[in-house]
């Protein structure tokens, strides 16, 4: 077996984080360092482009594996995962000695089949099918496609190569971040010897909050405490190198593209300038509605009209680099007032956001409940002296966020979930009433303990009504408090609304169905 | 089902008019013939049971002083002029497949089965028939089980590696069959072996009837010492909860079919998961149906809309029967209910 294979099956065959380590660091230990440079770039998401569509992918395994269309779309509704779908189809047929490919030797392959005129594609990727054992069929078919989640963290990874490489947490995170590829990139010179490949366009690791646990009391005297608001944008990275912009997400990835009005807007910013802030949607000094962003984010090269009709703003939080020197370890205050010179209050589109001066925690706490009318979700709590840290940190910086909407609904469809859940009926659909008559107005996937799955599962199982496909009509019994951010109208939806962050809160076994709340209370939010 | 065919789907469960006897009845219905012990196919309140002697056993075990009688494999019993038989279904030991026969027409019901021999149970084999009702637990191609030598030797492999590692080894597996296949395939010269008092309980259930198991000690008795390095088969229904917490350091499996799929061993949240089942695999279900030489095939439970399916166009006269057997059980939460009895 391939040790990245090894290392996989190592990965999942424990629940213990210690396990998953100790497995990481034996295959750093013994791998090229060609194959610990693609298995860095799979686990931060650095895929090779996939080379086929998903209905390929599935008609042709079917067709390999000699099942007939609808089977194999049976077969993926219980597995939950067409990967393993296939790997699982595949295993009687594959060849009794299968080829270890390294991990490198395998994404090249990937990368060539891309290239192929589709004809071709087809015979080689069923012959690779073929040739794989079942553990590589199936983490094959995950690297081709688009989610490679598996129970390995970035954070985790970062951890692993610090104590192979001996160097620090935070510096791998950062060398591990930005523009690279195995292509393009050597082990070596991206992760130990960083200033062979300074690149212009590397973000810094982001500094995330935890959700305030405690009493804001006990965070002392409030004048310590820088506050602002927590706005509902994107986290964003601004970087001025060598006088270029570049913004990036959270999910680092490059999106100038999609804003050259703010990219135009940074050029004035001195070089060796990096900022953290929040994409907005924003117009005259407030924020828009969220789905006006949603737009912009999917269009690449926006046309004026869309600019224009979709005005965009960074609320800048925070200074990183200044004059181009790592600002990070300076305590906060430090880098507030230092932003506050670089920004003032005179460049368009790039906006200082405010912080909030209040004399107690009371006025805080009004503050917050207060934020939602500024379409913000609450406030940051961070600590004056905090330096900028990497990753989700307790201690220095704390989210308060203001309550979720809630309301009382009634579960009334109910679908197979993904993944662990595929055996289970997870995905809701919910309802309220309105003249008499259930109308459904969201979904909700998440919220349950594994145990009340089960029970709901089972309900399901018992009072369906009606069969549509995959979808059951459940009898009207079950009432759950429903939770989300936000809400608006739509003309999409039956109920007229559509819900931000819609999940559950509550199984209310106390309420009956006549409990559930109505449309008009669910409006009454807008 | 075909009308006034020997065999009717009532209410209660799978009737023989003629013969006036049910068949793994699931509400109490009269006289009944049991294909095994497990608790959705061995109800309780039936007025006499017919079975298996190993079955008679485990049902004198499980439900108490119930009214059975004992039938041999392949001895013919005539019950008001229809003619009764039971074959080796190989699911657990004493299981069977139940032949009915008057005239022409011959009937197979299945019961849970498996096609390969797991050196416990009495070796399945084929009953030819008119009628064949089969279950289809895993009635998909995505269901293939690898030989049970491999299985056995991988759960020997994580438990050798976790007692070298100081930690304990506790196997979740059903107590009536699963138990004491895994028992049986255990390598004694790793570590002692323990088993939770509904494992012990019925390994001196099946002992007294007959079935050959390796030596297994009752739990209670071990010391912190006899611990050390040992394995533990419990019952799904012991996972998650505080009795695990005299084993710490420990690392949990489990075994069963579902194991098969990444989204179920993650659902089980134990280190491990084997694929080890009690139940035919896909092409063991193929073969079944081809070597009944039935001309009509009834499935009872399992993914029996696309077993049906794929058989119809196979050319074969396939069925689904709604019934409320269930097979190798994903849900603890109901079989934590059955198992509560024991």
């Amino acid at each position: 077996m391939s040790n990245w294979v090894t290392l996989f099956e190592a990965i999942e065959a424990s629940n213990k984080t210690s396990d998953k380590v100790k497995a990481l660091l034996a295959f750093f230990e013994i791998a090229e360092e060609e194959d610990k440079l693609w298995l860095i770039a799979i686990f931060t998401g650095r895929k090779p482009k996939k080379p086929i569509t998903a209905t390929e992918m599935r008609q042709w395994s079917a067709e390999a594996a000699g099942v007939e269309q609808w089977l194999f779309e049976e077969c993926y509704s219980v597995v939950g995962d067409v990967s393993e779908t296939i790997a699982l189809l595949l295993q009687t047929k594959s060849s009794n000695q299968p080829i270890n490919y390294s991990l490198s030797q395998l994404m090249h392959e990937l990368i060539r089949i891309g290239k192929l005129p589709v004809a071709e594609k087809k015979e080689v990727l069923q012959n690779l099918w073929l040739s794989l054992d079942k553990g590589s069929c199936f983490l094959f078919n995950k690297m081709m496609t688009g989610g490679f989640r598996i129970g390995v963290s970035q954070q985790l990874l970062v951890q692993a190569l610090a104590t192979h490489l001996k160097v620090t947490v935070p510096q791998i995170a950062h060398r591990i971040m930005g523009n690279w590829s195995p292509l393009t990139h050597q082990f070596q010179e991206l992760l130990l010897n960083p200033n062979s490949n300074a690149d212009a366009s590397k973000p810094y690791p982001f500094y995330l909050a935890y959700p305030l646990e405690i009493n804001p009391e006990e965070l002392g005297d409030v004048t310590q405490w820088q506050i602002e608001y927590k706005w509902d944008g994107i986290r964003c990275q601004l970087i001025k190198r060598n006088n270029q912009v570049y913004l990036w997400s959270r999910g680092e990835e490059l999106i100038s593209d999609n804003f050259p009005d703010l990219i135009a807007a940074a050029m004035v910013l001195p070089n060796g300038t990096v900022l953290d802030g929040e994409l907005m949607a924003w117009e005259h000094n407030a924020a828009l509605p969220f789905a006006l962003l949603q737009k912009r984010i999917t269009r690449h090269k926006p046309s004026k009209k869309m600019i224009a009709d979709c005005p965009c703003a960074i609320l800048i939080y925070d200074l990183l680099e200044c004059n181009g020197i790592d600002f990070r370890t300076q305590e906060l205050y430090i880098r507030r007032s230092k932003l506050a010179e670089l920004i003032g209050n005179e460049l368009p589109l790039l906006h200082l956001s405010p912080t909030l001066h209040l004399k107690d925690w009371t006025d805080v706490a009004k503050a917050r409940l207060e934020s939602r009318n500024l379409r913000a979700e609450g406030l940051m709590l961070k600590s004056a002296q905090s330096p900028y840290q990497s990753g989700r940190k307790r201690g220095d910086w704390w989210k308060w966020k203001v309550d979720p909407y809630q309301i009382d609904a009634v579960l009334v469809y109910a679908q197979k979930g993904h993944g662990r859940r595929a055996n289970f009926y997870t995905d809701y659909t919910f309802a309220v009433w309105h003249q008499q008559k259930l109308v459904t107005f969201t979904k909700a996937y998440s919220g349950l303990t594994d145990k009340e799955i089960e029970m709901v599962d089972q309900f399901v199982k018992k009072n369906t009504l009606e069969k549509f496909g995959p979808v059951r009509t459940v009898k009207p019994e079950l009432v759950f408090e429903i939770g989300f951010e936000g809400i608006q109208e739509s003309a999409r939806h039956k109920s007229g609304v559509a819900l931000r962050f819609p999940r559950i809160l509550k199984w209310r076994t106390d309420k009956k169905v006549e409990d559930a709340n109505t449309l008009d209370e669910l409006k009454r939010l807008l | 089902m075909q009308e006034a065919g020997l065999i009717q789907l009532s209410s209660k469960g799978l009737y023989c008019a003629e013969g006036d006897f049910f068949i793994d009845p699931w509400y109490p219905a009269g006289k009944a013939i049991i294909t095994h012990g497990h608790s959705d196919h061995a109800r309780i309140g039936q007025s006499a049971y017919l079975a298996h002697p190993t079955t008679c056993s485990v049902m004198k075990h499980r439900l108490g002083e119930v009214n059975t009688q004992a039938l041999n494999y392949e001895q013919e019993l005539m019950i008001n002029g229809v003619g009764v038989t039971l074959f080796p279904a190989g699911h657990i030991p004493g299981s069977a497949q139940v032949r009915i026969r008057k005239g022409k027409e011959t009937w197979v019901v299945s019961g849970d089965y498996k096609c390969h021999a797991d050196g416990l149970s009495e070796p399945y084999v084929p009953v030819t028939c008119n009628h064949f009702i089969s279950e289809c637990t895993f009635g998909l191609p995505v269901f293939h089980w690898q030989p049970q030598g491999e299985v056995l030797a991988s759960i020997n492999q994580w438990w050798q590696q976790n007692a070298v590692q100081g930690l304990q080894s506790v196997i979740f597996a059903y107590a009536l069959g699963k138990a004491q296949r895994i028992l049986n395939g255990l390598d004694p010269s790793i570590g002692k072996i323990f088993g939770h008092g509904a494992v012990i309980a019925m390994n001196q259930t099946l002992h007294a009837a007959g079935v050959n198991l390796a030596a297994c000690q009752a739990i209670n008795q071990a010391s912190k010492e006899d611990l050390k390095g040992a394995i533990i088969i419990a019952p799904p229904a012991a996972s998650g909860t505080p009795w695990l917490n005299k084993f710490e350091p420990y690392r949990t499996a489990f075994a069963s079919g579902w194991m098969a799929m990444r989204g179920s061993r993650r659902w089980q949240a134990a280190d491990r998961g084997f694929v080890l089942s009690d139940h035919a695999d896909w092409k063991e279900l193929n073969h079944a149906v081809e070597s009944s030489g039935a001309e009509n095939i009834y499935l009872t439970h399992g993914y029996k809309a696309a077993f049906a399916k794929y058989l119809q166009s196979k050319g074969k006269r396939a069925f689904e029967l709604d019934t409320l057997f269930e097979g190798e059980s994903l849900n603890h939460s109901s079989e934590k209910e059955l198992e509560a009895n024991v």
